[in-house]
């Protein structure tokens, strides 16, 4: 039987320590939406994620009363629009009615946000790819829930250098387009090296195509707990710190797992993967830089920190395994800067730098995260950043992505606010020197010589 | 039978336990355990009920106690008990 002090420790996790489970994400597939004639798939897109997805929030809601467990946000991602949209769409506007039907489908059903706006673009990019990504300024700046993501590589094809270089200039365009509301489109919009199929978090998610026809994701979060438990164990040793964020990871996915198999059965579809990522938001205490500090850092980007950030994800990797079979998506920590507040904080004071940020996310994961840089970034050094970013995911077998925000007509040390979950952020410093010459080579980097496994 | 652990949290008074009972006998929830303990003069309770004998739906029980606690001037929660099984039982 459960015992009064579980119970309380259970709570004053979901009170004061605030631990949610991010998101219920389901995954649906549009493959057999596909039609050349535009208004026609556009319907049957529409039909489909409504029709899917029309009770999700409502089993969300109901799941969170049923267990006292907030959950944050219902969200919906689809098959990559670029495969889905190549046989009907001619112009980037075409691509653009799509967004508008996903945006719509979003509003109807009530969530969060929709992703999968899309396109896999590692070896090379179809007509339809580029369409897409040509479409991605006009489409973030015209709806309100879509959100978008482009894979530049992966360690078995390598990097398609011509998406990166085309990806600067169409971040910077994101960026003109929504100025008036600080670059917002930006933060609907990531580039990714190795991206999973099943990741349930925003900006991120897309149904992958070796996905089934729909399923239930779910992404557990609770940085805050982790802190607190670190609070015990200040004086302790390696192997205590170690076991105490295992424990507390653990505890958090079961939860996840629970609110999986429950959204899954009530909605009668498949459970994919529970994804634990510390995912911080910018309240108080909700921070994965505090974590690292509880660690023993004074601040996030001090010397120390990426050795604290891979003991960190490697820990709650471990915990989750033991929780749920089916761990997934991204799992682990993440290092967004406006959506955390020790994160902000660092990056203000200098402790936290762009530089230090790349090492983290070679241990982490995700990667360069909701970072607020200078108006006048050329968008050469933007594709710069995210070639290294990029070659960091594919010679480490790892997922990275890079979600940058060019914050126009702002310079260094100026704010950029979005509000709500995505937060605020300090603009940081880019490296002035030029990356222009290796940008305007053509072609792709060849995949690195440990892919070749056969 | 369907397990709901309910939590009563907040300053100590005299008949916190009694109003919670009447309201659950009233609505036909059985108590299988209760345990309590008070700390500083903060009173922290939970009892282990069973909502297959109540005609009332979870979202209502839930509404009602939240309701009573406000009366009161505590906090009531009613979470099914699977939350906290699956927390701290492999």
């Amino acid at each position: 039987m459960i015992n009064l002090e579980e119970v309380i420790e259970t709570n004053k996790m979901i009170d004061k320590e605030n631990f949610d489970v991010r998101t219920i994400t389901m995954g649906i597939s549009l493959l057999d939406c596909i039609d050349s004639d535009l208004k026609e798939l556009n319907r049957k897109i529409k039909d489909k994620i409504t029709t899917c997805a029309k009770d999700l929030v409502k089993v969300g809601n109901a799941i969170s009363s049923e267990y006292g467990v907030p959950i944050v946000n219902k969200r919906i991602s689809v098959t990559p629009i670029a495969l889905i949209g190549g046989a009907a769409c001619k112009t980037p506007e075409d691509f653009v009615t799509i967004a508008r039907t996903l945006d719509e489908c979003a509003a109807i059903t009530g969530v969060n946000f929709i992703g999968g706006y899309s396109a896999l673009v590692s070896k090379g990019m179809t007509a339809a790819d580029r369409l897409l990504i040509e479409s991605i300024p006009k489409a973030l700046s015209s709806t309100e829930l879509v959100c978008s993501s482009i894979n530049l590589g992966s360690t078995k094809q390598g990097i398609n250098m011509d998406a990166v270089r085309l990806m600067g200039t169409i971040i910077r365009q994101t960026a003109e387009m929504t100025g008036d509301r600080d670059g917002l489109g930006c933060a609907k919009l990531v580039v990714f090296c190795n991206a999973p199929d099943d990741n349930p978090f925003m900006a991120g998610a897309f149904h992958g195509v070796t996905e089934p026809d729909v399923i239930i994701n779910v992404g557990v979060s609770g940085p805050g707990v982790v802190k607190s438990a670190l609070e015990e164990c200040r004086e302790s040793d390696f192997e205590t710190l170690c076991e105490t964020i295992k424990k507390t990871a653990f505890k958090i996915t079961r939860v996840g797992q629970l609110v999986a198999r429950e959204a899954s059965g009530k909605l009668g579809v498949p459970f994919g993967i529970v994804d634990l990522s510390l995912a911080p938001t910018p309240a108080i205490g909700d921070s994965v830089a505090d974590i690292l500090e509880e660690i023993g850092i004074e601040k996030a980007g001090a010397p120390g920190t990426t050795a604290a950030l891979a003991l960190l994800n490697d820990q709650v990797k471990k915990g989750g395994v033991m929780a749920s079979s089916y761990v997934g998506g991204l799992s682990g920590a993440f290092i967004p800067v406006s959506e955390d507040q020790g994160m902000i904080e660092a990056a203000e004071c200098g402790a936290l730098t762009l530089e230090k940020l790349e090492a983290m996310t070679c241990v982490c994961s995700v990667g360069l995260d909701m970072i607020a840089i200078p108006g006048d970034t050329s968008a050469a050094t933007i594709s710069g950043i995210i070639a290294d970013e990029m070659a960091l995911g594919m010679v480490n077998q790892k997922t990275t992505a890079v979600r940058l925000i060019p914050a126009i007509g702002k310079k260094v040390g100026d704010q950029v606010e979005f509000g709500g979950l995505l937060g605020h952020a300090p603009v940081m410093p880019v490296n002035g020197f030029s990356c222009e010459r290796l940008i305007s080579r053509r072609g792709r980097i060849p995949a690195p010589v440990h892919s070749f496994k056969n | 039978m369907q397990k709901s652990i309910i939590t009563v949290v907040g300053k100590d008074t005299v008949g916190i336990i009694a109003r919670v009972c009447t309201y659950l006998s009233e609505n036909g929830i059985n108590i299988l355990d209760i345990s309590q303990t008070i700390t500083g003069g903060y009173f922290n309770m939970m009892m282990v009920a069973d909502l297959s004998g109540s005609d009332q739906r979870f979202a209502d029980i839930r509404r009602d106690l939240e309701a009573l606690g406000e009366e009161i001037g505590v906090q009531i929660h009613i979470q099914l008990e699977e939350i906290f099984e699956k927390m701290h039982r492999i």
